[in-house]
């Protein structure tokens, strides 16, 4: 019996040998053939022979930072009904003018709520690339999410360009070659607001922050600590870090009230940041020190007020007011008030631009390709948008483009009821990209 | 540490803890008498806060809006009681935990479909607006004043439970159900008054707790797992666990948050465990009771 069994698994084993043999031959028989046609990679080319392409959206509709996520999808729907119909800034676009859809393609997509938390949208994205053949995934409004999808589409080989998200890890240490990000980092945002908090609140001053138990809220302490510091003297008493979500920020901000600093760097973002805000006012915190906000929340202004938010200096990705001086920022902010009766927030810029621009490089590629098309987006190709000129980094695939900083309006100088920022300055993207790229290593190709 | 910042945390967590026994009041009421988990005691909260809105922004008086709040809620805990949990008394706990975290869903999104995602907020009302300088630390007047409008909505329900016949029914309904039955009493009537209270408890709750956090339809996520880890410390059922196991979670939050903001809610969930193990039917709960 056992020389028996021995004896089979002996052929066994060779049967395997010649069969890896044989398919070892394979290539180097079929070699010609599979080299002169094009090789396929993630969805391409399934994903794109139909008459439509997919694009899997995931945006937050229920969690702390809904409010913000609503917006960016709106933004999504507004853009991919422009790229079908050649509205909007598709005629502004040289690559789009006159087209109707992405190379002649309609393009259909699928929208999943995310609950803000990455688990969701890693499964609703993953449904997306591997049922729907999804051409390119998109949407996020938190850097937890934007970076877990970062990696399921460099695991799928599906291009994305990542929705929101300000951590600096993701086009830092966890960027990814098939992944874009047009947010301004924590070090961009950091970078533009110094010289502001530097004229506005003055030099060596004492900051103390709340921040948000996860890698944004890091990276935007780190980022915000290291510019004030070298540049304005100022010294951190430390962080007051809480987990995503927290209600009552009382004990919180307690500790604030009694650490003599003179400047309250509040991180918290979207529901926490309006909470957290609206506490701090109660405790007296606003009357005694000073208030920013790195990166502000889409709807900070018109959930908080001018009684608070008047005098707060920030960044944002966008503001509606840019509408006023460049002509394209005022087709979007027209056309978007138009269909949703409101004046778009950022995470609905963010999703809009990141499709216009997906768009340009998609046809100027020819191709769905993705390694066509993030060789597209590598090669630097400036598009004017509604922030003025933007354009891809290859090192790190951050976009380029101006970061507006702003502040608060008071009640009395606001012109209407959504009037609550001003924007006191744009800066330059190229001034305040990191040189060191933040620990991103990118392979040179796929 | 300074001992100014300790006192106030200390006060701190007495507010904090409050509002804790409050939420949870309504939850231990409910599993205590009827067994049944209510895992949409933090939707009922929500729903409490957003009828307390719709009250303040028709009426401008938040006396207007706590009335608001409570009634709508003691009308829905009947209507739920009669229309979901009676089916599920007899049902194993699992079913009860699905159906009561399933309605916690609709409720939370039918707030979102009729109110929107953003923050609203109930302002806290004139004789409790502004700051009051306790000497150690600035504090919001509103908060100090949660804990007289706590200890008398605390001391109205104790009087419930405590001083009247309904209230004895309940008490002996925790104890013993199958007694009671065999007594003859209307245990059904009972039942749907102990639901009643309870969401009216939840929905009292919202109401207290929006000046102070802002109204999402989620705020109540957050506050339902806390109030399982009181009244997990306090003892299931018990009253005074409830009000101990607030107590305890209001301060463990706060004075963790001073020596490490960053685990004050692990601290919180450590005690659980540690009084699990130790004595594992809670500070005031009777050993073995189903």
């Amino acid at each position: 019996m056992k020389a028996q069994r021995s004896k089979n698994s002996f052929s066994r084993r060779r049967v395997l040998q010649a069969a890896a043999a044989a398919a070892g031959t394979l290539p180097f028989v079929h070699a010609p053939q599979i080299f002169a046609a094009e090789e396929s990679i993630g969805n391409w080319p399934a994903g794109a022979q139909g008459p439509t392409v997919f694009v899997g959206v995931t945006t937050p509709l229920t969690g702390p930072y809904s409010a913000d996520g609503i917006d960016h999808l709106k933004g999504y729907q507004l853009a991919i009904e422009h790229l079908n119909n050649g509205e909007g800034l598709v005629p502004e676009v040289p690559s789009l003018k006159g087209k109707k859809g992405v190379l002649g393609k309609k393009i259909v997509y699928k929208n999943a709520d995310t609950q803000t938390q990455p688990n969701p949208a890693i499964q609703a994205q993953t449904d997306y690339i591997t049922q729907d053949k999804a051409i390119m995934i998109t949407g996020a409004l938190n850097s937890a999410v934007a970076i877990a999808i970062e990696k399921l589409a460099q695991r799928y080989k599906v291009l994305n360009m990542v929705g929101c998200s300000g951590a600096n890890e993701t086009t830092g240490v966890d960027c990814q070659k098939f992944a874009f990000r047009s947010q301004p980092s924590a070090y961009m945002a950091a970078k533009a607001l110094t010289p502001v908090l530097g004229k506005v609140i003055g030099r060596n001053k004492k900051a103390i922050y709340l921040v948000p138990d996860y890698a944004y809220g890091h990276s935007v302490e780190h980022s915000t600590g290291e510019f004030t510091e070298q540049e304005l003297g100022w010294k951190s008493l430390g962080s007051q870090v809480c987990p995503l979500g927290t209600k009552d920020y009382s004990s919180y901000l307690l500790n604030i009230a009694n650490s003599g600093a003179d400047v309250f760097v509040n991180v918290a973002f979207g529901a926490d940041a309006v909470a957290s805000c609206k506490q701090a006012k109660q405790f007296g915190v606003l009357d005694k020190m000073k208030m920013v906000v790195p990166n502000i929340s889409a709807f900070q202004g018109k959930e908080l007020g001018p009684e608070i938010m008047g005098g707060v200096y920030g960044t944002m990705d966008f503001w509606w007011t840019l509408a006023e001086s460049n002509r394209l920022a005022k087709i979007f902010v027209d056309t978007f008030h138009e269909k949703f009766n409101y004046r778009p927030s950022w995470p609905a810029h963010i999703a809009y631009t990141q499709m216009m621009v997906w768009a340009d490089a998609v046809t100027r590629a020819g191709s769905f390709d993705p390694v066509k098309v993030i060789a597209e987006l590598e090669a630097g190709h400036k598009l004017q948008m509604p922030l003025g000129e933007v354009w891809y980094r290859k090192e790190d695939h951050q976009q380029v483009r101006a970061v507006p900083v702003v502040v608060g309006k008071t009640k009395a100088q606001m012109r209407n009821d959504e009037d609550f920022f001003e924007i006191v300055g744009m800066t330059p993207g190229p001034d305040v990209m990191p040189p060191d790229f933040l620990g991103c290593k990118l392979p040179s190709s796929v | 540490m300074s001992w100014p910042l300790f006192f106030s945390q200390v006060f701190n967590g007495l507010t904090l803890g409050a509002l804790l026994v409050l939420v949870a009041m309504g939850l231990t009421i409910i599993f205590g008498a009827l067994g049944v988990v209510n895992f949409a005691h933090g939707a009922l909260y929500a729903v409490g806060a957003y009828a307390g809105l719709v009250a303040y922004e028709r009426t401008s008086s938040f006396l207007a809006a706590m009335a608001a709040g409570a009634g709508f809620l003691l009308i829905l805990g009947v209507v739920i009681e009669r229309g979901l949990i009676r089916l599920y008394y007899r049902r194993p706990h699992e079913d009860q935990i699905l159906v009561t975290f399933g309605l916690g869903i609709i409720l939370v999104e039918a707030i979102r479909a009729m109110f929107g995602g953003l923050a609203r907020d109930i302002p806290a009302p004139s004789w409790a607006a502004g700051i009051v300088n306790l000497h150690v630390t600035l504090y919001p007047t509103y908060r100090i004043d949660v804990l007289a409008i706590v200890a008398t909505a605390l001391v109205l329900l104790y009087f419930i439970l405590y001083r009247t016949r309904i209230g004895l029914i309940v008490r002996a309904g925790i104890e013993d159900q199958l007694m009671v039955n065999i007594l003859g009493i209307n245990v059904t009537r009972t039942f749907l008054t102990v639901f009643g209270l309870g969401a009216m408890a939840a929905g009292f709750a919202g109401v207290i707790n929006a000046p102070i956090v802002t109204v999402t339809p989620d705020m109540g996520g957050d506050i339902l797992v806390q109030s399982f880890v009181v009244i997990v410390i306090g003892g299931v059922g018990s009253f005074w666990g409830a009000v101990v196991g607030g107590l305890i979670a209001g301060e463990l939050l706060s004075l963790a948050a001073m020596i490490a903001p960053a685990y004050s809610e692990v601290v919180l969930f450590a005690a659980m465990a540690v009084v699990l193990i130790l004595r594992p039917q809670g500070l005031f709960g009777v050993e073995g009771r189903q």
